[in-house]
């Protein structure tokens, strides 16, 4: 007589890597666009600064012009401006499809759902462009 | 069946939400004129007295406040959430959260604080 | 053009092996083929003990989904020639338990899919006489997203459900949001109660790789979202209004 044993599976749980988000392209630019909170909150940072030495006087705000004109602040305001401009495209696509969606209960085409996003992103733009350069 | 066991989590995701806007719209002009263009001179910096003229409106300062205030809680939202599953820390959360919503709720009350009054 | 390709099939063995390893077979390279047809090429001629989940070969059973070169998808619908000159990396889906070879469990995921109750609920003594009718606008609302098969590539794609094991997921979801967004059901409260805890719709982040793998074209990153929308007005509707429940 054979012997038997009962089955016992010992299923093998695989774990994932700490390094998930290099495995695929979709995982790196999601984490990526997550990113760009840092340097959104970055320059919160730094427009309260220019408030505070805005408020302290000339001598304090061209501290702050000179802080501006540092190397390290350049590169960082760039890959600021970088990082938020990934923030806003994708943002812009994404959000219309799921409110458009909410409304008319039927699937839109992301390129007409967001067309209107990137019309007021430009509106917006130039209306506070031209207040911060002083035209109005 | 009860909603007592509902997440609180709307708050915060309706502020991620709306300061997901404000960030996008307007925070990439600020970061061009005053982050770059003015200190490489590619455009002309307005100097002080016009920046500060501009300060003293009303308008200027709620706008302000109002992009600092959900640019900073729409950062918090997703800074949590990056860190915890990203940078793998969520047996963190708590601490996490904490810091992160803490943090936005001091810009904020900095925020306030500088915006109230200017002369 | 070689007639042959490389399939790396990853093997696990839950008696024997304690982690996985991948075995390479040599399979005809056939224009018509799809990766399951391999692996069927495989378990007939070369190695009879290797084991994978497969049944209607035309992806509607949703039974065959594999990770195919770090990708999950459907073997029957994914063609070998695709990955000429290969090799092609076949594993089981990721975030499952394996019990052997590509074969994984999914008794967590059938649980999970239980909770929110993907069936049409009805709080009144509605008894129909006759067939329900829906307007085409009504049947519109929730119809991508009844396409959902249950493969489960959704899960296998997101980080999420691979970080969090709670996380009731992307499928779960979209089929309690089709029967939300259904006209005959009334269990949107119910189901709001398990989807509005954190390991619900709050747990995603977005990352949306849940609609691209779909092979269904279902969405269930925008039926997540859609759900926080409505979460958030819930949320906001019984802070202001505390008693105004029922």
């Amino acid at each position: 007589m054979p012997q038997y044993t009962t089955f016992q599976p010992k299923p093998y749980r695989p774990r994932m890597s700490a390094y998930w988000y290099l495995d695929q392209w979709h995982y790196l630019r999601y984490a990526l666009r997550e990113s760009s909170s840092f340097f959104v909150a970055y320059f919160c940072v730094i427009t309260l600064i220019q408030i505070a030495t805005l408020k302290a006087g000339p001598t304090h705000y061209a501290h702050f012009q000179a802080l501006m004109r540092c190397p390290v602040i350049i590169i960082l305001n760039a890959l600021a401006l970088a990082f938020i401009l990934l923030h806003a495209v994708t943002w812009f696509l994404l959000v219309p499809r799921v409110a458009l969606r909410q409304v008319l209960n039927r699937p839109t085409p992301d390129l007409i759902a967001s067309t209107p996003n990137f019309m007021v992103w430009f509106g917006a733009t130039l209306i506070v462009a031209l207040f911060i350069l002083g035209v109005f | 069946m009860s909603s007592a066991k509902r997440s609180n989590e709307p708050i915060v995701w309706f502020l991620f939400g709306v300061g997901g806007f404000f960030a996008a719209y307007f925070l990439p002009i600020h970061i061009m004129l005053y982050g770059l263009a003015f200190p490489l001179g590619l455009a002309p910096d307005p100097g002080y007295d016009k920046t500060y003229a501009l300060l003293q409106n009303p308008l200027t300062r709620l706008y302000l406040f109002v992009l600092i205030m959900f640019c900073f809680f729409h950062a918090a939202h997703r800074m949590r959430l990056t860190l915890s599953d990203i940078l793998n820390m969520r047996h963190l959360n708590t601490i996490l959260a904490f810091v992160c919503y803490g943090g936005a709720i001091v810009g904020t009350v900095a925020a306030i604080w500088m915006l109230a009054v200017v002369h | 053009m070689a007639d042959t390709i490389i399939l790396e099939v990853e093997r696990f063995h839950p008696e024997r092996d304690t982690e996985p390893s991948y075995q390479s077979f040599e399979v005809p390279l056939r224009a018509d083929w799809m990766v399951l047809d391999a692996l069927n090429f495989i378990k007939d001629q070369l190695d009879g003990s290797l084991a994978f989940r497969w049944s209607c070969r035309m992806g509607i059973c949703g039974s065959c989904g594999m990770t195919i070169n770090g990708v999950p998808k459907l073997t029957c619908e994914t063609l070998l020639m695709d990955f000429a000159p290969g090799p092609v990396r076949v594993g089981p889906l990721d975030h499952f338990p394996v019990v052997k070879d590509l074969v994984v469990e999914m008794d967590d995921f059938m649980a999970k899919l239980q909770k929110v109750r993907p069936w049409i609920v009805r709080k009144d003594d509605f008894k129909p006489q006759r067939e329900f009718i829906q307007t085409p606008a009504q049947l519109e609302a929730f119809h991508q997203f009844s396409l959902c098969i249950n493969c489960t590539l959704c899960y296998a794609a997101c980080p999420v459900s691979g970080l969090d094991s709670n996380f009731i997921g992307p499928a779960a979801i979209a089929l309690a949001h089709r029967y939300n967004l259904d006209s005959r059901d009334q269990g949107q409260e119910d189901r709001l109660d398990i989807i509005s805890q954190h390991e619900g719709i709050w747990d995603c982040t977005v990352v949306g790789e849940c609609s691209t793998v779909c092979p269904k074209g279902v969405d269930p990153s925008l039926a997540i979202q859609q759900y926080k929308l409505t979460a958030t007005k819930e949320w906001f509707k019984s802070f202001l209004l505390p008693r105004g429940k029922n």
